[in-house]
């Protein structure tokens, strides 16, 4: 790469070629406040105007976000002419914003008012009228309160980056001071073609895109007395620890388990028992397809993004996702029937609790579909995020906690197997291991499929079992998935099995996960908007390494489920409690 | 999609693939369809979306942010008020004011009867005729806000014949 001289401060330096100002400042060591500039330009529109800086022989201030080096240019960061701009954009963006900072959910992570302060842009200069406001709270999943919205377009160019151009739901929408980010006609969510991934939700700077909370749902239920459970999933343990200041990366499973106990849930369960679960019901299920001449290929059906995904716009290829509920769901239903008949609870009296890496799960669990006897599958849904409030309200010092185990019960144990499935690929990897199993009656020695591993939108695979080739292909983020599906839909698939995730990455950087931003990194590593996805796979892998059970068929009390209650899987009664429909919908219903 | 017949359908198609081959068609096919059919209603947009690959989302976001073309339907005449610099200082807004008290609508309306919308425009560069109003593409020079009713009557007694 060509090298380019520059000089910051009067002080000489030698950058990339290429580079904007912004990101060769920050690698000579300068931090210049910017708000909608993220993630290499994944969206920097330059619309905000906070960043900007005075380059010698320029004609006014420029936005470093855009603004790309080159041979001899002088820039100039502290002057105070450019340092009253930056304050002046803050102000602005402040003057038609809501201010109710205190209300705020994302006070703390908030990167306007982390600019705010950056930039010394504290008293309301330009006090005046203000864009008409939308609130939208009616899906159980993201809330839009465009009194918040700073109209940076992040939002817009995430969702289309993971979903595809043809599929972004957000767009500017309207002219001047009455634009706003919004569905086409600055619709609810609930009423366009969302399919609730919350990935907008991970890249908003202010509080404008937040997740729903039922933090007060947990609370009531707790007050009321109900034997309230919690389940927490495999990718949370990835990301947790971020929410305390912990590296990216860190295992924290067992400070986690410690501090939901803290925190008064009757047991703490993992949904890693009902991802060993899904995978017998999956890999029975794909047996039995490929044995009888089923629908093929098969698709996971654990993301809920991605059932919303189809139902809206593949509905005539809904008979190929697998029938299985996801696992959460599985859990629940398992924990109101054969667990409260154990205990001696009434299904009725006990309420469930699920900690997800997902945003969705919010509204997954309001199907009606997911609901057993009357009564829904898992009651309440926290995100990570969430999690974290609950904690830090809490008053826990999150790690110093002890390290515990999961209740043990009956419905506690848990395979390696089960522990990926927060990582794309993951899914398709434990089903590998079992169905393996049962076409060969013995294990795969290597264990890992790791052919299937890593972050690629589609990947693709062919695996040999006792001279059988099984296609498999693995998508995360609807632009990948669309590939595939355009080809089952012109006939043209050449998989038997398919793993869709809604997410970029899987559920480890699902729409409930700890934001990554890096002004509130500075632990981390410069390069961590490229990285901090790897480092939550990496731990699941490695808590799946240390498991000494690695295959959801050889989790024991997966197999006392089965003699017990379940009979076979894909059994009469596990079809009643583990199996679900869908049905196509349309996408802007009124 | 229920609103929309097969010929329509078909129709909008059409205009799609005049485009087939540009980068960037989408203003194209846009202001086709807004001359054909007068609006570009949702359920338009998402055939153009299916056909080009463009999120609706995107495709509604160009449609509100230009001035020319509607979401509803306009009426038979379109009564364009120029309020541009030169036209606003020679008393445009007066002019807008006087369609809007004698038709019952505000600017960006269309009457109930469906025979007048009454849009304001920005400078539609014909500075050296201010005020200036355009109806269906017919220009009046220099309108005086006495000059409106005459104006408005004339379209009145064509009605809705062709």
């Amino acid at each position: 790469m060509a090298k380019v001289n520059i000089k910051i401060e009067g002080v000489s330096y030698q950058v990339e070629e290429g580079l904007t100002i912004l990101e060769a400042a920050k690698q000579c060591g300068y931090e210049i406040p910017s708000l909608c500039a993220f993630n290499h330009g994944e969206c920097s529109n330059g619309s905000c105007r906070v960043c900007l800086v005075e380059v010698v022989g320029a004609r006014g201030l420029v936005a470093s976000c855009v603004y790309p080096v080159n041979e001899g240019m002088e820039i100039i960061i502290s002057s105070p002419k450019a340092t009253e701009a930056r304050r002046a954009s803050v102000e602005l963006l402040l003057s038609n914003h809501s201010q109710h900072c205190q209300q705020c959910d994302k006070n703390g992570k908030c990167e306007l008012l982390y600019v705010a302060s950056a930039t010394g842009a504290r008293e309301g200069r330009f006090a005046g009228s203000k864009t008409p406001t939308t609130y939208d709270e009616l899906t159980p999943t993201i809330v839009r309160d465009t009194s918040k919205c700073i109209l940076c377009g992040r939002c817009v160019a995430r969702c289309k980056n993971a979903h595809g151009k043809d599929m972004g739901i957000l767009g500017f929408e309207n002219r001047g001071f009455n634009t706003i980010v919004a569905p086409a006609e600055n619709r609810s969510f609930i009423n366009s073609p969302c399919i609730m991934c919350g990935q907008c939700i991970n890249v908003c700077p202010t509080g404008a895109l937040m997740e729903k909370s039922e933090i007060a749902k947990v609370d009531a239920a707790m007050k009321a007395g109900k034997y309230v459970i919690v389940q927490t999933a495999p990718a949370v343990r990835a990301a947790l620890g971020e929410e305390f200041g912990m590296k990216i990366g860190t295992p924290v499973t067992g400070k986690m388990v410690a501090a939901l106990r803290r925190l008064g849930f009757k047991k703490v369960f993992d949904t890693n028992f009902a991802a060993d679960l899904t995978i017998m019901e999956e890999g029975t299920e794909l047996l039995s397809r490929l044995t009888n001449g089923g629908v093929l290929p098969m698709i996971t059906s654990c993301s809920p993004g991605w059932v919303n995904y189809a139902e809206y716009n593949f509905g005539d290829l809904l008979p190929h996702l697998s029938s299985c509920k996801s696992p959460h769901e599985m859990f629940g239903a398992i924990l109101k029937t054969y667990y409260a008949e154990k205990i001696g609870v009434k299904p009725e009296d006990m309420y469930v609790v699920s900690i997800m890496p997902c945003s969705c799960k919010k509204f997954e669990k309001e199907r009606d579909q997911l609901k057993t006897n009357g009564m829904p599958d898992v009651d309440a849904v926290l995100t990570t995020r969430e999690l974290g409030r609950l904690i830090r309200r809490a008053g826990i010092n999150f790690p110093k906690l002890p390290d515990e185990d999961f209740d043990t019960d009956i419905v506690h144990d848990y395979s390696g197997a089960g522990v990926i499935f927060g990582v794309t690929g993951g899914v398709m990897e434990a089903a590998l291991r079992t169905v393996y199993f049962k076409l060969t009656g013995k294990e795969y020695e290597k264990i890992n499929f790791t052919e299937v591993r890593g972050l690629e939108g589609v990947r693709e695979a062919t695996i040999d079992i006792n001279g059988t080739a099984v296609n498999v292909a693995v998508a995360n983020g609807m632009k990948g998935a669309k590939i595939l599906l355009d080809d089952i839909r012109a006939g043209k698939s050449k998989y038997h099995f398919i793993e869709i995730m809604g997410c970029p990455g899987g559920c480890i950087n699902g729409g409930g996960q700890p934001y990554v931003r890096d002004v509130f990194l500075p632990n981390e590593d410069d390069d961590i908007m490229d990285t901090y996805i790897q480092k939550r796979a990496n731990a699941l892998y490695s808590e799946d390494e240390r498991q000494v059970i690695r295959q959801s068929h050889n989790n024991p009390q997966i197999k006392a489920l089965y003699d017990e209650f379940l009979g076979e899987p894909n059994s009469h009664k596990a079809h009643e409690l583990l199996h679900t429909t869908y049905a196509a919908r349309e996408g802007f219903n009124d | 999609m229920a609103h929309i017949n097969e010929a329509g359908v078909k129709k909008i198609c059409e205009i799609c693939d005049r485009y087939a081959n540009d980068k960037t068609p989408l203003m194209m096919i846009l202001s086709d369809i807004q001359n054909e059919y007068g609006y570009i209603p949702l359920e338009v947009q998402q055939i153009v979306s299916e056909k080009t690959g463009i999120s609706v989302a995107e495709i509604y976001g160009v449609v509100t942010f230009y001035s020319f073309f509607s979401l509803e339907p306009k009426g038979k005449y379109v009564i364009g008020c120029c309020l541009g610099t030169a036209c606003y200082v020679k008393g445009a807004q007066q002019i807008i004011d006087k369609f809007s008290e004698i038709i019952g609508i505000k600017p960006g309306e269309t009457s109930a009867d469906g025979l007048f919308t009454l849009d304001a425009l920005r400078c539609i560069g014909a500075c050296g005729i201010a005020p200036a109003v355009t109806i269906n593409g017919k220009v009046y020079p220099k309108v005086t806000v006495d000059a409106v009713p005459g104006i408005v009557e004339e379209y009145r007694a064509m009605g809705g014949a062709n």
